[in-house]
């Protein structure tokens, strides 16, 4: 692998930029593997990363329908954070965190990390309650949390709407300072190249239509290139996991609905943090192009159209506008939708399944983008072990019927917690 | 946004409309244990066409079912919620 560094960067600048490799192979797959990968998002591109790099797993390959990043990995909002009150997700993303901290030298690629804060705002004094409660048990666990007071809010956000006559009255927010945003596109790049680099067949235009099974033990996939035999077999899909673990006659605990993201024409810098609303559900931060980013709710219904509802984009932006008055002056540029697998309690699946070699990664809900390096690091231990790592053993398929859920809203078997 | 025509009210915008759940995952006081799981968390979920339990919840209020694709979004069917399913 090249590697990149200030001075490659100058010895490009010198030579037209002619002295550039591409960044991974386009290689035809193989007949077997040890390992194969459904699903070269993000998460699948990750797993596939640590299999090489921290497990030795190196004849491992990654199957894509379309192409790297094309899919939730490049439709989400690009928020990092491990603001959670239940152990068990603080403690998933907070590793995940720490992972993103050292993400662009470990990849030797810039995913343009930027801890910038993240901030949940309260309305109301049991708005305020709640996010104490929050933030004494993520400090408890030894993860940054920090009141804001409105003084403290005034000076960071002076184009927030403070005022008593605000549509959302604000009253206070819990800050975590660690939180940020991140270069989507370049997170699925960076761990497509540096896996690649490791001996992982990225494999690109490549759908898996089948799985097949002998025994009731998993053998391989039939793909739109032709059959590929393999040990061990992860479905890493989110928004079509129901579809790709029907091939193996699973039925899981996910309902698949949209999310929409939106951005505005750039504009110079005026919102330096994300923040992000307890009791509306809208989140607002600023790209480094200088678009403001905004998201709300799903779409609440199911559907695989990967087409927003247009009455959700107008009250999301009219959330955001209650929050910034300033923004109702920008126009928007573009909105889209990914397809979500929402699971019944909000919390993602990342484990083994009753189908023996056959392993599953899912349900992220609307919160699997700041998972990336942790669902990758868990889900590798989990396909070289056959067994999973303490961080995701609470993430397990079987976890709805035995009734130990992780319902972080409290809000029971809905496919849309908030 | 759905084009959902309320058999009370005729065709209005989705806005007015909640999906509650696939109408196969209604539950009733006397489900076996594997059925109740099925019906609250190992849906179908399927990639089509399918029944489903809406609620005109900012109109008349009143639920229905609708038969509809999750992959193109086309209704064929929105029904008074005691009318039997054609098969």
């Amino acid at each position: 692998m090249q590697r990149y560094s200030a001075l490659s960067l100058l010895r490009g600048g010198l030579n037209g930029q002619k002295s550039w490799q591409r960044a991974w192979r386009d290689p035809a797959p193989k007949s077997h593997y040890d390992v194969i990968i459904i699903g070269g998002g993000g998460h699948g591109l990750a797993t596939a990363y640590y299999l090489a790099k921290v497990h030795g797993i190196r004849n491992v390959a990654v199957l894509e329908r379309g192409w790297i990043g094309g899919g939730n990995t490049g439709r989400n909002t690009t928020i990092v954070r491990s603001n959670y009150r239940q152990p068990a997700l603080h403690n998933l993303f907070e590793f995940s965190l720490k992972l993103w901290e050292g993400m662009s030298d470990d990849l030797n690629y810039n995913v343009m990390f930027s801890q910038r804060g993240a901030m949940f705002l309260g309305h109301s004094d049991s708005d305020m309650i709640r996010l104490a409660e929050r933030g004494d048990a993520m400090r408890a666990a030894g993860i940054d949390a920090e009141f804001m007071t409105m003084d403290q809010l005034r000076k960071k956000l002076p184009l927030l709407d403070l005022s008593d006559k605000a549509r959302y009255p604000i009253v206070g927010a819990l800050n975590q300072p660690r939180g940020g945003t991140a270069r989507h596109d370049a997170v699925a790049w960076g761990y497509a190249r540096a896996a690649d680099a490791l001996g992982v067949d990225v494999i690109q235009n490549c759908e898996v239509l089948g799985i097949d099974r002998v025994g009731g033990k998993v053998t391989g996939v039939q793909t739109t290139r032709g059959p590929i035999g393999a040990d061990r077999v992860g479905i890493c899909v989110a928004g079509n996991s129901g579809q790709v673990a029907a091939m193996a006659d699973l039925r899981l605990p996910i309902e698949s609905h949209l999310l929409q993201a939106f951005v505005s024409e750039p504009v110079k810098p005026m919102v330096d943090m994300v923040i992000m609303s307890q009791s509306i559900h809208a989140y607002v931060s600023q790209s480094d192009k200088g678009e403001i980013v905004m998201g709300g709710d799903p779409d609440l219904y199911p559907t695989y159209s990967q087409r927003g509802r247009p009455d959700r984009i107008e009250g999301v932006a009219g959330q955001c506008i209650a929050l910034f008055p300033a923004l109702s002056r920008l126009r928007m540029l573009r909105s889209w939708a990914g397809t979500t697998d929402m699971s019944f309690d909000g919390s993602p699946i990342i484990g083994t399944t009753p189908v023996e070699g056959l392993y599953l990664n899912g349900g992220w809900c609307y919160g699997g983008f700041k998972a990336t390096p942790a669902s990758g690091w868990t889900y590798a231990y989990t396909l070289a072990k056959g067994e999973p790592h303490a961080l995701n053993a609470p993430f397990s398929l079987d976890r709805f019927e035995t009734g130990a859920t992780i319902d972080e809203t409290g809000a029971g078997p809905m496919p849309h917690h908030r | 946004m759905l084009l959902i025509a309320c058999p009370n009210c005729g065709p209005r915008a989705q806005a007015e409309f909640t999906f509650e759940r696939p109408l196969a995952s209604i539950v009733t006081p006397t489900e076996t244990l594997p059925d109740l799981i099925h019906k609250l968390f190992t849906r179908e979920n399927p990639r089509g066409p399918s029944w489903e339990l809406w609620r005109h919840t900012y109109g008349c209020a009143g639920w229905l079912k609708v038969h509809r694709d999750t992959h193109n979004h086309q209704i064929s069917a929105a029904l008074p919620v005691d009318m039997e399913t054609p098969s």
